[in-house]
């Protein structure tokens, strides 16, 4: 029981590590798709750590199987929802920073070769 | 460690309503909304009223933020200028907040356990509940059966809220069924959201049903009926749920909910008892607890899910009229 209890505490450590630094990123990031690459590292990383953690807290009973239930459910939407908010925003025309970039710069250049 | 919690959630939901307060971009009012629910919803189960929390997570968080997005897809998601003196309503608010900041003066002190709520109506049905119903869910005896009156009341807001929506914008039936609706480029989607939606439908008869036992009942029940329904129609089109479930179903549907549950008090009072006096359902008055209970959830469930889908029909058929226009 006391191996069982250290190592769920550290996938819980683990797993409010990466739903904060997913949160700074949230925050620190440049432009939108960054951002949601930050999001789904919580969505995804941190649920299933702090789950398996409180796992592991469970006398594996009928509790266990809600929990493994709401994993499932969350690893199936969570990914998709990120997905999906991506996706919406390249179709909606929103360029990576990468891109952006290089589109200013061609159109400086025609801007010089105009000159 | 219970009470820091409960600061730290407590300042988050004033920091919320301040930022929702002062924001005029709508549609982040909107999500603030969501976030403020489900802090709620949070504060809720640290004060072990799960079943308060389960209803603020899905009516007011899932539902009902997306009957506001429907709405912003109507009205546009910047707020009006306000070209009016704010001196008046300032006045008038000021003064409506001292007046109610007096006579809360009157109230019991805050979580005094000599409080009269502590003193006979709790101890009363935490004491009796169990042999004159027999519900190991005690939140639903009291809602179902010591105060089920009150929920039929209840029940009855939630269908006049349907007759008031569809009264004022109408199901529009689109001629034009060539429409463009849905996600047809998000193919991942329509693979998850074929997985998920029978899940929840699911989970939804469990909620329902479950209710005598654990937290849920018809109020969360029809709410996540209605997501899975929602979550269909947002990403298959509305043409095709309204195949589905057509408006005209779902309005049978509302007014039946509420019939079913009014029969039971009529029933309860032909065989000899008062309205909704669930004892006289049965030989047994405790299996007729169990019978009027199970019926009236249902009744509950059904109406909460057919008005929460009309709504949404009503929302959405206008907005994808106007997008056309």
């Amino acid at each position: 029981m006391f191996i069982l209890d250290i190592v769920s505490s550290i996938l819980l450590i683990a797993g409010v590590f990466f739903g904060f630094s997913g949160a700074v990123g949230l925050f620190k990031f440049p432009d939108f798709f960054t951002r949601v690459h930050a999001a789904s590292v919580t969505d995804s990383i941190a649920a299933i750590l702090v789950i398996s953690g409180l796992l592991l807290q469970t006398s594996f009973d009928l509790n266990t199987a809600k929990l493994v239930f709401i994993l499932l459910f969350l690893m199936i939407t969570s990914p998709t929802a990120s997905h999906a908010l991506a996706k919406s925003a390249r179709h909606g025309g929103l360029l990576t920073l990468a891109e952006a970039k290089t589109e200013n710069k061609g159109a400086d250049d025609k801007q010089e070769q105009a000159h | 460690m219970a009470e820091l919690i409960d600061l730290v959630l407590l300042a988050m939901l004033a920091l919320t309503a301040l930022r929702i307060i002062f924001l005029k971009d709508l549609f982040a009012v909107v999500m603030l909304f969501g976030i403020y629910s489900f802090l709620s919803a949070l504060i809720f189960i640290n004060l072990d009223a799960v079943d308060v929390a389960f209803t603020e997570a899905s009516v007011g968080a899932g539902i009902s933020t997306v009957l506001m997005l429907g709405t912003l897809a109507l009205t546009g998601r910047k707020e009006k200028k306000n070209s009016h003196s704010s001196l008046l309503p300032l006045l008038v608010v000021t003064v409506t907040g001292a007046a109610l900041i007096y006579g809360t003066l009157d109230m019991p002190p805050f979580g005094d356990p000599d409080n009269p709520v502590h003193q006979h109506v709790a101890p009363r049905y935490i004491e009796e509940s169990p042999q004159e119903i027999g519900l190991p869910n005690m939140v639903t005896s009291v809602l179902a059966s010591y105060r089920a009156f009150d929920t039929l009341g209840e029940v009855v807001v939630v269908f006049a809220a349907a007759i008031g929506v569809l009264a004022l914008l109408g199901i529009r039936r689109k001629k034009d069924s060539d429409l463009e609706s849905g996600l047809k480029e998000h193919k991942v989607l329509h693979v998850i959201a074929k997985i998920v939606i029978p899940h929840v439908i699911l989970f939804a008869l469990y909620v329902q049903f479950h209710g005598d036992f654990g937290p849920g009942g018809g109020f969360q029940a029809g709410v996540i009926a209605a997501a899975a329904f929602i979550l269909y129609a947002l990403v298959f089109g509305l043409p095709n749920t309204l195949a589905v479930a057509s408006p005209k179903f779902l309005q049978w549907m509302a007014s039946f909910g509420v019939l079913l549950y009014a029969g039971v008090g009529l029933v309860s009072m032909i065989k000899g008892g008062q309205f909704l006096d669930y004892n006289k359902l049965a030989a047994d008055p405790i299996a007729g607890q169990h019978y009027g209970i199970i019926i009236i959830e249902l009744g509950v469930g059904i109406t909460v899910f057919a008005v929460m889908l009309s709504i949404f029909y009503a929302f959405s058929s206008q907005a994808e009229r106007s997008n056309v226009q």
